[in-house]
Parts: structure tokens; C-alpha cells; sequence
């Protein structure tokens, strides 16, 4: 075990944990982060999903000591109870069924936003391509990302 | 003696610190009273039943004018919670934002089944319409005695009752009975039957009925607030996870537990039996443990199964374990010999599985001689009673509070994993968290069944359809119940299975086709290893429909074009053939679905195929149809089918639907979807592989599914309510969540065949599988 700092939706938090230890565990069972969720644990699924430094990255196979920048959880993307324009379009298309995958596909959609603020359908559909969705959302999931595409100014 | 749950709940230090049921269930702020007094039957344990013809079991109003409604289903992301809502608030009169919905938790809400066939609408909307409409009469009368005016001259609006000659003397739900008791009794023999003395309302008189208020459960799944039964966590929780049999039907002959005691967090090795499983302080602990302990299993004596390129071989050879009385009309076989064109096909359908996003889960705290146990499972009511039994426990010293969870679409093997953290619980003494990890769920959680099927067809000179055979041979021996204490798989493994496995079934095609002679016949054959195996079947979303369908209406397509007739067309005439229908219009329902879905999609009349192009990509459309009880689907599929890959997009979807009454059409369109691209994974991608003893498909990598990328670029859903009479009082509301599942892996066949003039009887439809049947046709 070891003391690690990390920077987590804006603040800094301490965690003692065995390093390799990936970082969905320590998300959600040391800092009570639940937005990221075990789906695979070989990053095929995208559950797991978590943006560091503005990239959507699958924490499930993200040794805890190596993550160096900043970390925004599905928690972290409301500011000041704001919701990010993804997850208001998320609300707006009625996108989830179970819901489960939806930290994964929204944090992928706010990454993909923030590279292709104008994103094509086939920007889409490839920038996507590696979220699953065993409810098949997916038709809703680009609805809702073309709605936040359009509302999000460029 | 009855204690209430609030009372437990105070006497039960753990309960309240983190992750309580009190959290959970909790109906509005500030208000607790009436909840805490809400009517349970039964003996001494915590956990009594609570009582369906108690008023206060379903409905409590609050003293600020909102109500909260208990019902006991789960809501596994159709938006069933919220139509609830609907229903009952208009039945109430009280407006939809105020009120709230509380499902599935055993020792709170009244035992309504869960979730299961489709039926929460179809079957459960009904009591529920009907104790809300009591409530309201009730609630009327007393307003009655306390303004002085007689019933029939007050009015109702908004949870505020007033005199309709005088609006300003008014009174609100909340003054009559905030925080109080109805203490009125129902009546009816069982939970579906509940009623009081009040009738519902004509559907027309509904008001929120028919809209579509957003779903209130996806803010908090969107903005990370809500808490999954992934998420409990207790005080003193330990982490679990299973070490599964490496071959199917391996038993334990030594463990080492040496080979991790020294691991940090490591607690206890469990074992009994055949079943293993590691305990650790931490979650990563386990799965390192898990991963690290050494044991040594014996194989079975004899191969647990063909393998998965023999199984369709094997399934054709074996003797069946059952075969069904064949339902015959007219004289099958002399039809068939007289007729002036014969058509054969077989069809075969592999095992699918449910593979939710997320592995099984649950948590169980034993706490002071009780068992909660936390999970997804659909039928939380069914999973009570089975731990109880399983763990030999009262049934009031046992709940199960239902918390969202990853796909809940049949008998998944959130049943297995709630029995299993429950059994760690009560050995450790401690609460614990198990969880399967990928491997598990993907190659052990339970399976639709495969499926082969012959069907054989005449049409006379005219090209009608004269004579239909369908029998189907079904690997579904030993198939699942859920939360069965004999056969969930920690029973199996640790010795406790029944007897004899339930001897499963194949199913009938579901069609309103009219023809003179016809036969049904089912038979049910089993693989090698009936327990023990990852190859156990159980009821996955729309149980064999899409499997049975696959083959019922492609054959019809066949038959179409044998018949050089429009698919379209060729069914209305078979419809047309028939004069009768059933009490619920299902043939009317038909025709009108088979035509909506052809108008939305702009279908022209034409005989299949089309005149294959020169091009690479080649496109065709596909149509097929069918129903599930009473609601009636009619499904298009676009395809293009890429020549020189063999990849098939389906791109676009027209769906026609017909489940009765809709009472939220934005939900019930989201539903539709959702369960159509289901279906067209299973039609492209989805098939469990496995080698002579182990299943192969352990990952997304060797079990694939529709992504984004194969999403089409097109959906049209068209709500149809078919019924001759609509302006009828009591227009019934069926199920909508497994309907569009069944025809639309044949629609998706019928328009590879329309594409490209190639056949494909053997699903799913991987790109190498189409690609080989391009070549061999020299297409």
C-alpha cells in the first residue's frame, strides 16, 4: 500500500492503496465515485469510463499510479449543479434504458465533443464504435450527441 | 405481532450508516409516518408480508398534498415506474409531479412478481388503476362528511377536492388524510385481482395516459446520483468473488489455500462442494485472490457437450427428452402431396445469451438474524422467498430490496449472484459484496435456447399456401426458473439441485395466417451435462420467440417467393383467409400493422429478390410479423450487404406496434428500439461458442454485439391500436417490452435474401457466414 494523490472533478484526494491497483476500485470504493462502473475489466466495454485531461480513458485497466492528470467522473461533469450540455441532451433524447453503460457513453460522447465539436455521423458512429450498450441505445446515444453538437457553441 | 420495517430499521445500527434501505425506498422527504404504519400481515420476523388488500399497502398521501405509490414490480429501464405513475395518478387525481413511485422491495411493497413477460402494464396496471381509483373514492367521501355537501356535488382536481358550486369551499388530500391511514380494506383473491369498491375510469377520461412525462428515473442515471445495487456499500462489507469450474462439470478435489493466504485482505476461502469462491477486505483483493488460489478439479467422465460447430448435428441426432401432442389442422400430408409446389427449409438458431453490461452482482447483510439482500434481479419477490429457503430461514426474516442493475431481460444470472452473496453472508457473518467478473457472466450466465427447425409448405396452383409444417427441436433440457433454490447455479454446485431438471419447451410460431392444413410440432432435446454447465438455458427477452420466428417467417418469405408473390401481400392473404378472430382482434390488429408498417416505409409492391446489382454494396428489405399475447408487431428491415466482405448493416428500421393502449409513447418508442437492435445483434452477431468442454465466448472480443457503428441510420416506430372499436371505455393496454424482439431477425433475413437472392438459415449472420454463402451462390 502506498499514499497516492490524485486530482479528482477539481479536487485533490489521498488514497492509500496498492499502486498497481486499478483505478476504478479506488474511484469507487475508496472515493465513492460510482459514476465509472465495472463492466469487463479489459477495457472492451467502456462502463469504466473516466476523462483524464480531457480524453475519455477506460479506468478499469488504469493502474492508479499512473495517472497523472486530472480526473472527471461522470459526478464531476455538473458544475455548480449545472448539467453539462451532454447530459442535458442525454435528458432531452431520453437516451437511457437501464442506464448502466450511459457513464461510459457520455463521457466518450464529452471527450468526442471537445476533439469534433461538429462531429459527422461517421465521426460518430467511429468515435463511439468501442462503447457498448447491451440495451442498444445507441440510436438515441447519436440523436442526443448530434442535439449537444448542435447546442454547444464551436 | 407485527413490527413495522421504520421500527426495524431504527433497532438496526447497521442498516442506516451508508447505504440503507432507507435511502432506497425512501418515498418523500419529510415524511415517514404513514409509511411507518403502512399495513403488513404476518408473523414475528421483521419482515412481514405487506398485505395487497390493505389500501395503505399501495398508496400513502402526504401531508403537503403528494402521494407515493408502492407497487410491487421492477423497472429494468422501460420506463415502467413512470407509466405507474401515470396510470395511477390519473386514476387518483393527482398531478403526475406529485407523486412518487416505490417498486420492487420486498417488505414494502406488496408482491406483484417483479418484472416478467411483458406484463406490468397487461396484468399489473389493472390493480393498480383500481386501488388508486378506490383511494380517490374514499378520499371523496371524506371530504363529503367534512365540508357537509354530498359525494355526487363535489369535484375533483389536483389532489384538491371542491364543491362544484362553489369552487372557493375546497380541501386538499393532504388536509383529509396527510400522514394517516386509509384503513380500508380490498378485496380479491389474489394481488392481480385487487380491488376496491370504486371502478376505474373510462380510458378516454385519462389525462396524463397517453402522455409522455419524462422518465424520472434518467436525471439521476445521467448525472451520476443514482444508486445501483452495484453501489451498496455497508459498514464491515467484504468483497467476494467466485472461482468457477475451469471445465464444465469439474468437481473440487483439493484446495490451496496456502496459495493466498498471504495475500493482504485475504479473509476466508469458501467452499462447499463444487463451489468456490474467495473472500477479501477489498474488491481488487478479491479478484487478485480469486485469480491466485490454487485448485485442483477433476474432470467429468464423459464429454459435457458437442461442440459448438456439432451442435446443430447433435441436436438433430439426440433422442428428444420431450415431444409436444403435434397440434394438426386439416390433413397435413395429403395437402402436401396433392400440392403443385413443395417448399422444405431447416432453420438453426444458436445459443444466445443475455451477457449484461455489467456482471451479476448483489450484497447481503446478515445483521441481527435477518438477510437483506440488495439486487437487481427483476423478481426480487421470487429471489426472497428462494434464499429464504435456500439459506432455511422464516421468510419474514428475509428481503430483498430491488435497486437498478445492468440489463434485467429474462432469468439472468443476477438470480445466481444473490443467492451466492447471501450464502457468503451468512458464512462470514459479515455483509458481502460479490460480483462476477466478465468471463463469468459471459460464458456461465444462462442462455436462450438453440433452436433447429424443419418446415415444409405446399401452395396449390394459384400460389395460396395450402398445407404448413412446422417442428422445431429445441436444446432447452433442464431450462432455468428463476430464483429456484434447487437450480440456481450455487444449488447445482454445492449439491443441493433437484431431482429432475424441468423438461423445457419449444415453442409454436405466434401468427394469424389462416391455412387449411397445418401441424405443429415441438420436441426438446438435451446436451450431455445437464448441471453443472454454462450451457443452461433460461428465459432470455422474448423466450424463443426470435428463435422460432427466425424460422416461422422467413419460411413464409420462402414461400412468398415460390409463390412469385409481394411478401407483404402474400401474408395479407393468408390473414384475409381466416373470418374469425379472437377476443382481442389479434387478426384485425394484424392487418393493420402488416399495412402501417408498409405505408411508413413506403413499400412497393414487388415478388423477392430484387434484381441483384453490380455493385459492391447490395441492398434489399425484408418484412416479417408476429405477436407476443396480444400485442401485434410488423417489422421492416433495410440491409445493405457489402459483396465483397460479407458484412450486413441494417440500415434502416421501420416497426409497426400494436400493444393496445399506450400510455407513454416516447417510452414505449425507446422500448421499441432498444428491443429491436436487440434483436438485430442477435441476427448479425450474437452466437455462444464452445469447445467440447469449456464455452469459448468469454469476453465482447469472442462474443460480439450491434455497436455504434452497425446503428442504422433510421428508425421509424408506428404506434397503430388496431382495435375495431377504439372509442370502447375499457380499451385494454398490453406489454410492449419483448413484442418487437420476435419477428426482426427474419425481417433481417428476408432482406439479406431480397439484397442479394441468397438464403441465410443459419443465424446470426456474421459477415464470414454471408460471405461463404455469397461465394457458394456465386453472387
Amino acid at each position: 500500500m502506498s499514499a497516492i494523490t490524485l486530482k479528482v472533478n477539481g479536487k485533490p484526494r489521498t488514497v492509500d492503496v496498492d499502486p498497481r491497483t486499478p483505478l476504478l476500485y479506488v474511484l469507487r470504493n475508496d472515493l465513492d465515485l460510482h459514476g465509472p462502473r465495472f463492466g469487463c475489466g479489459l477495457g472492451q466495454c467502456g462502463a469504466c469510463t473516466v476523462i483524464i485531461d480531457g480524453a475519455a480513458v477506460r479506468s478499469c485497466i488504469t493502474a492508479t499510479s499512473a495517472v497523472k492528470g486530472d480526473i472527471t467522473t461522470l459526478e464531476g461533469l455538473t458544475t455548480n449543479g449545472a448539467l453539462h450540455p451532454v447530459q442535458q441532451a442525454w435528458i432531452d433524447e431520453q437516451v437511457p434504458a437501464c442506464g448502466f453503460c450511459q457513464n461510459g457513453q457520455i463521457l466518450t460522447a464529452v471527450a468526442l465533443l471537445k476533439k469534433t465539436p461538429r462531429p459527422t455521423d461517421a465521426q460518430i458512429r467511429e468515435g463511439m464504435a468501442n462503447v457498448l450498450c447491451r440495451c442498444m441505445t445507441y440510436y438515441r446515444v447519436q440523436a442526443a450527441i448530434k442535439r449537444a453538437a448542435n447546442g454547444v457553441a464551436v | 405481532m407485527t413490527q413495522s420495517r421504520r421500527d426495524f430499521i431504527k433497532t438496526s445500527g447497521a442498516l442506516i450508516v451508508g447505504f440503507s434501505a432507507a435511502a432506497v425506498a425512501e418515498p418523500l422527504a419529510g415524511e415517514r409516518s404513514a409509511e411507518a404504519s403502512r399495513s403488513t400481515q404476518g408473523g414475528a420476523g421483521p419482515y412481514p408480508d405487506p398485505d395487497f388488500r390493505q389500501l395503505d399497502s399501495w398508496i400513502v398521501v402526504h401531508n403537503d398534498n403528494t402521494a407515493t405509490f408502492y407497487v410491487g414490480k421492477t423497472d429494468l429501464g422501460q420506463g415502467t415506474g413512470t407509466a405507474f405513475r401515470q396510470i395511477m395518478s390519473d386514476e387518483l387525481d393527482v398531478a403526475f409531479d406529485k407523486t412518487t413511485c416505490v417498486m420492487g422491495n420486498t417488505d414494502v411493497t406488496v408482491d406483484q412478481g417483479g418484472s416478467g413477460g411483458s406484463d406490468a402494464l397487461q396484468v399489473d396496471g389493472y390493480p393498480m388503476r383500481r386501488v388508486a381509483a378506490e383511494a380517490r373514492r374514499v378520499l371523496l367521501d371524506m371530504a363529503s362528511q367534512r365540508l357537509g355537501v354530498p359525494v355526487d356535488r363535489l369535484t375533483v382536481a389536483d389532489a384538491v377536492v371542491s364543491v362544484k358550486a362553489n369552487p372557493s369551499t375546497k380541501i386538499t388530500y393532504g388536509e383529509l388524510i396527510g400522514g394517516k391511514r386509509f384503513n380500508v380494506t380490498l378485496t380479491g383473491n389474489n394481488v392481480d385481482a385487487t380491488t376496491g369498491v370504486a371502478k376505474v375510469k373510462a380510458v378516454q377520461d385519462l389525462k396524463m395516459t397517453g402522455q409522455s412525462p419524462r422518465r424520472y428515473d434518467i436525471p439521476p442515471k445521467v448525472d451520476g446520483s443514482a444508486k445501483w445495487a452495484v453501489d451498496v456499500k455497508l459498514p464491515g462489507m467484504l468483497h467476494a468473488r467466485n472461482v468457477k469450474p475451469p471445465v464444465a462439470g469439474a468437481s473440487v478435489i483439493a484446495i490451496d489455500e496456502s496459495s493466498v493466504r498471504s495475500l493482504p485482505g485475504f479473509v476466508k476461502v469458501v467452499r462447499k462442494e463444487n463451489y468456490v469462491a474467495v473472500v477479501c477486505e477489498r474488491e481488487e483483493q478479491a479478484i487478485a485472490a480469486a485469480r491466485q488460489l490454487k485448485v485442483s478439479w477433476k474432470k467429468p467422465e464423459a464429454q459435457p457437450f458437442p461442440t459448438s460447430e456439432e451442435l446443430f448435428t447433435h441436436m438433430r441426432r439426440a433422442a428428444p427428452t420431450s415431444s409436444s401432442r403435434p397440434n394438426v389442422t386439416g390433413n397435413l400430408e395429403a395437402a402436401l402431396g396433392s400440392a403443385a409446389t413443395r417448399v422444405e427449409a431447416e432453420y438453426e438458431i444458436p445459443f444466445q445469451g443475455h451477457v449484461a453490461i455489467g456482471p451479476a452482482h448483489a450484497c447481503a447483510d446478515p445483521s441481527n438474524g435477518q438477510m437483506t439482500v440488495y439486487s437487481n434481479d427483476m423478481k426480487s419477490y421470487g429471489m426472497r422467498n428462494g434464499i429464504a429457503q435456500f439459506l432455511d430461514m422464516p421468510r419474514d426474516r428475509v428481503r430483498v430490496i430491488w435497486m437498478d442493475g445492468p440489463q434485467g431481460y429474462g432469468r439472468t444470472a443476477a438470480d445466481d449472484a444473490g443467492f451466492e452473496a447471501a450464502f457468503l453472508a451468512k458464512e462470514l457473518g459479515r455483509p458481502v459484496r460479490v460480483q462476477w467478473m466478465r468471463e463469468e457472466e459471459t460464458a456461465w450466465d444462462t442462455k436462450g435456447p438453440a433452436f433447429a427447425i424443419k418446415m415444409r409448405g405446399g401452395l396449390d396452383a394459384g400460389g395460396t399456401l395450402v398445407a404448413h409444417d412446422y417442428e422445431a427441436r429445441a436444446a432447452d433440457y433442464g431450462h432455468l426458473g428463476y430464483n429456484e433454490p434447487d437450480t440456481v447455479l450455487i444449488a447445482q454446485l454445492t449439491g443441493r439441485r433437484r431431482q429432475t431438471p424441468a423438461s423445457g419447451s419449444a415453442a409454436a410460431p405466434s401468427d394469424m395466417y389462416a391455412v387449411p392444413n397445418r401441424r405443429v410440432a415441438t420436441h426438446v432435446v438435451s446436451l450431455p451435462l445437464v448441471w453443472e454447465t454454462p450451457l443452461r438455458t433460461g428465459n432470455l427477452r422474448d423466450p424463443n420467440g426470435p428463435q422460432v420466428t427466425f424460422a416461422s417467417e422467413s419460411f413464409i418469405d420462402e414461400l412468398a417467393v415460390a409463390a412469385k408473390a409481394d411478401p407483404i401481400e402474400f401474408r395479407m392473404k393468408l390473414f384475409n383467409a381466416g373470418t374469425g378472430d379472437d377476443s382481442g382482434f389479434k387478426r384485425a390488429r394484424s392487418i393493420a400493422c402488416a399495412q402501417a408498417a408498409a405505408k411508413a416505409y413506403g413499400w412497393q409492391s414487388r415478388s423477392s429478390p430484387q434484381r441483384v446489382g453490380t455493385g459492391n454494396i447490395l441492398t434489399g428489405r425484408g418484412f416479417a410479423y408476429a405477436f407476443r399475447g396480444q400485442t401485434v408487431v410488423a417489422e421492416i428491415a433495410e440491409v445493405e450487404v457489402n459483396r465483397r466482405t460479407g458484412r450486413v448493416w441494417v440500415k434502416r428500421l421501420v416497426c409497426a406496434h400494436d400493444c393496445g393502449l399506450v400510455v407513454n409513447p416516447e417510452a414505449l418508442r425507446r422500448t421499441i428500439e432498444g428491443a429491436m437492435l436487440h434483436a438485430v445483434s442477435r441476427a448479425l452477431f450474437e452466437e455462444v461458442r464452445f469447445d467440447s468442454e469449456r464455452v469459448t465466448s468469454v469476453n465482447w472480443a469472442t462474443y460480439p454485439i450491434l455497436t455504434h457503428a452497425d446503428t442504422p441510420e433510421r428508425i421509424d416506430v408506428v404506434l397503430v391500436n388496431g382495435d375495431p372499436n377504439q372509442n370502447r371505455a375499457d380499451l385494454p393496454h398490453y406489454g410492449a417490452g419483448e413484442a418487437s424482439c420476435k419477428p426482426m431477425i427474419a425481417a433481417v433475413a428476408n432482406a439479406i435474401f431480397d439484397a442479394t437472392g441468397v438464403r441465410l438459415r443459419r443465424a446470426p449472420f456474421r459477415a464470414e457466414r454471408v460471405l461463404a454463402a455469397l461465394k457458394a451462390a456465386n453472387v
